[in-house]
């Protein structure tokens, strides 16, 4: 201290510009640093004890029977699987899907091609925004009332009906990133060639924003796949495949299995056998979400017009 | 397929896709205009379905459904404040543990404390975070925590056991409104993380470099500038992420015991509005079904407070 306290000749101390090691306000700066690697690693700890342990507990159960048999009974000590919850999901995310991918890109195309910087675009992000943060169980509940209490069943319909309501503003937010990203001079190119506006936004803008609004949809979908919420008491669950086949569309008016629903319902059972096939779910679950992620990163992290 | 046009004595023949985009240009920028309004729609529509179905329940007991305790189907007879309860001390015990945390994740990735890459890496493994779907945690923490938790319960039943949070024993199961708070946290950690990152990243440079030019050094700067500027969107993060955890259904209702009690101390099962919906829905019928409607409708209006309150306050940060 005694050495940088000494002033310089100009009169101004010369210590400023020099670092203490064992200054308050060094030390200070040490600490909080440590403090901000302590809380990055404390953040990621429970992602990898996650992965880990869905892998372990779920890997060994993983096998062909898994995709093709279905759900075991308490009384069924070994064996069986989930085919029946796979193709329940598969419907009811594709039933989501067919809604909400339609009405979320048109919607998107509103804000950013015809009321682009209005304030009616402005508002309908707000409201996307706050639809995202209505809790899934209350999306449940919604589906409930407007779906299972009219046809008085439970239904793979109604369970598909929530979930668009999920996907709605992932798909909406995905797109209106991906149509922003498309530069204005092209619009204005095709509109100065003589194109309608329903041709610039068809054949030139959304062509150029296909990929990623491709990503933003895989994204929505992988997480509607692991809603468990919305699907407890509107597609309820079912020991058995929906007859697709021979009834058609007639068959989504029946409960349906799903991944989701089963990892709920068997995680509390005694039955050794039921807990691994929770499992085993729950591991298809995350790769599911895991593997589109990371498509979706790398498809987005290169990407400029 | 084809149409003939007259067009002032002109006569040209449309093919079927000149004829579809010819309709397409008159409906286009309306049917974008109705997708784009039926967002609001929905959240109107949902407010209408859960409200109607509501309203025996709501005219049958009042504002008492918010501080009666008792929920018994057999008798009809309903109150949702064991669940009210659960959900915010759930949620508050959850951003309790979250927000320091989050709060951390958000300056080391936004400072310059690990080369560009590597930020955008851990960036993403922080949101996988909220991507694993909440039932997985469930089963997850019904397998780590909850054991965990029972030894961690005991000693602190054992050492604070003056405090009323920590008053009882922790339950025979390891249920209980503290293992649900904790894994309610790893869920709501990268919304904060994520929120309070954008808000800070956001920040005009010169203000650093104001700060670091008169002197200050790096945590002067965060602490006495950085967080400050930012602090609007810091909350508005933390309201996302009570929001979340208020209505999370699938690991609280795995974790927390679903017992219809209050206590004041955390160590005990309690229940959520969100996790009552979960294990009653399904098997309700008649008046009861009006009751959790109306117990939806209070957890709906709370999310819907504290969403826009959040989106307003993230809002003004991406203004300046």
């Amino acid at each position: 201290m005694d050495q940088s306290d000494k002033f310089s000749e100009s009169g101004y101390p010369s210590r400023s510009l020099k670092k203490s090691a064992n200054s308050p306000r060094t030390l200070f700066g040490m600490a909080m640093t440590g403090l901000t690697f302590f809380a990055a690693f404390v953040a990621l700890l429970p992602l990898f004890l996650v992965l880990a342990y869905v892998v372990i507990r779920g890997g060994n159960r993983l096998s062909f029977a898994l995709f093709t048999e279905l759900p075991p009974t308490p009384m069924q000590l070994v064996g069986g699987g989930f085919g029946n919850a796979i193709q329940g999901t598969l419907i009811m995310v594709a039933l989501g899907a067919l809604i909400s991918i339609p009405v979320g890109v048109l919607a998107a195309i509103y804000m950013t091609e015809f009321a682009r910087d209005t304030k009616a675009a402005d508002w309908i992000r707000f409201f996307t925004n706050v639809l995202s943060g209505v809790p899934s169980i209350i999306v449940g509940v919604f589906a409930y009332g407007v779906l299972v209490l009219t046809f008085k069943n439970y239904s793979a319909l109604a369970g598909g009906f929530a979930l668009s309501v999920l996907m709605l503003p992932i798909i909406v937010r995905a797109t209106e990133e991906a149509l922003k990203l498309v530069p204005l001079e092209i619009r204005q190119g095709a509109i100065g060639l003589g194109a309608t506006n329903f041709q610039t936004v068809v054949r030139v803008v959304l062509p150029a924003a296909i990929p990623a609004i491709v990503t933003g949809t895989t994204l929505a979908i992988a997480r509607a796949a692991g809603e468990t919420a919305p699907l407890l008491f509107t597609a309820l669950f079912s020991q058995f495949y929906l007859p697709v086949s021979e009834e058609g569309v007639g068959a989504l008016n029946q409960p349906a299995a799903s991944l989701a629903v089963l990892v709920y319902n068997f995680a509390t059972r005694p039955y050794e056998n039921q807990k691994e096939l929770a499992w085993a779910a729950s591991l298809i679950l995350v790769l599911l979400v895991l593997t589109t992620s990371i498509i979706a990163r790398l498809a987005t992290a290169r990407r400029t017009y | 397929m084809s149409i003939h046009l007259k067009n002032g004595g002109d006569t040209r023949s449309l093919t079927f896709i000149e004829t579809v985009e010819r309709i397409m240009n008159i409906f286009f920028i309306p049917l974008t205009q109705i997708c784009a309004f039926a967002i609001v729609g929905i959240l109107l529509w949902m407010t209408f379905v859960v409200g109607t179905q509501a309203l025996p329940a709501i005219s049958q007991f009042g504002l008492g459904f918010l501080s009666a305790t008792n929920w018994d189907p057999v008798r009809d007879e309903f109150g949702a404040f064991p669940q009210l309860y659960g959900t915010i001390v759930s949620s508050i015990i959850a951003l309790l543990f979250a927000v320091p945390v989050g709060l951390g994740v958000a300056l080391f990735l936004s400072e310059d404390f690990l080369p560009p890459k590597l930020r955008v890496i851990l960036a993403f493994l922080v949101e996988l975070l909220a991507a694993i779907p909440s039932v997985v945690y469930g089963l997850w923490g019904l397998a780590v925590i909850v054991p965990l938790f029972k030894v961690v319960g005991n000693w602190l039943y054992s050492t604070f056991g003056w405090l009323p949070f920590f008053s009882t024993p922790p339950s025979a199961t390891g249920l209980g409104m503290f293992p649900a708070g904790l894994v309610l946290a790893i869920m709501v950690l990268p919304t904060i993380a994520a929120i309070s990152r954008d808000a800070l990243i956001s920040l005009p440079p010169d203000l650093r470099q104001a700060a670091v030019g008169l002197g200050a050094t790096r945590w002067e700067t965060i602490i006495q500038v950085l967080v400050p500027a930012a602090f609007s969107g810091i909350v508005g993060a933390v309201m996302l992420a009570l929001g979340r955890a208020l209505g999370e259904t699938m690991a609280v209702t795995l974790l927390i015991g679903n017992s219809n009690q209050v206590n004041s101390s955390i160590l005990t099962p309690a229940s959520t509005v969100a996790s009552l919906l979960a294990n009653q829905f399904a098997e309700a019928g008649g008046l009861q079904v009006s009751a959790l409607m109306y117990a939806s409708l209070v957890l709906f209006a709370l999310t819907l407070l504290v969403n826009i309150l959040a989106e307003l306050l993230v809002r003004r940060v991406q203004r300046i």
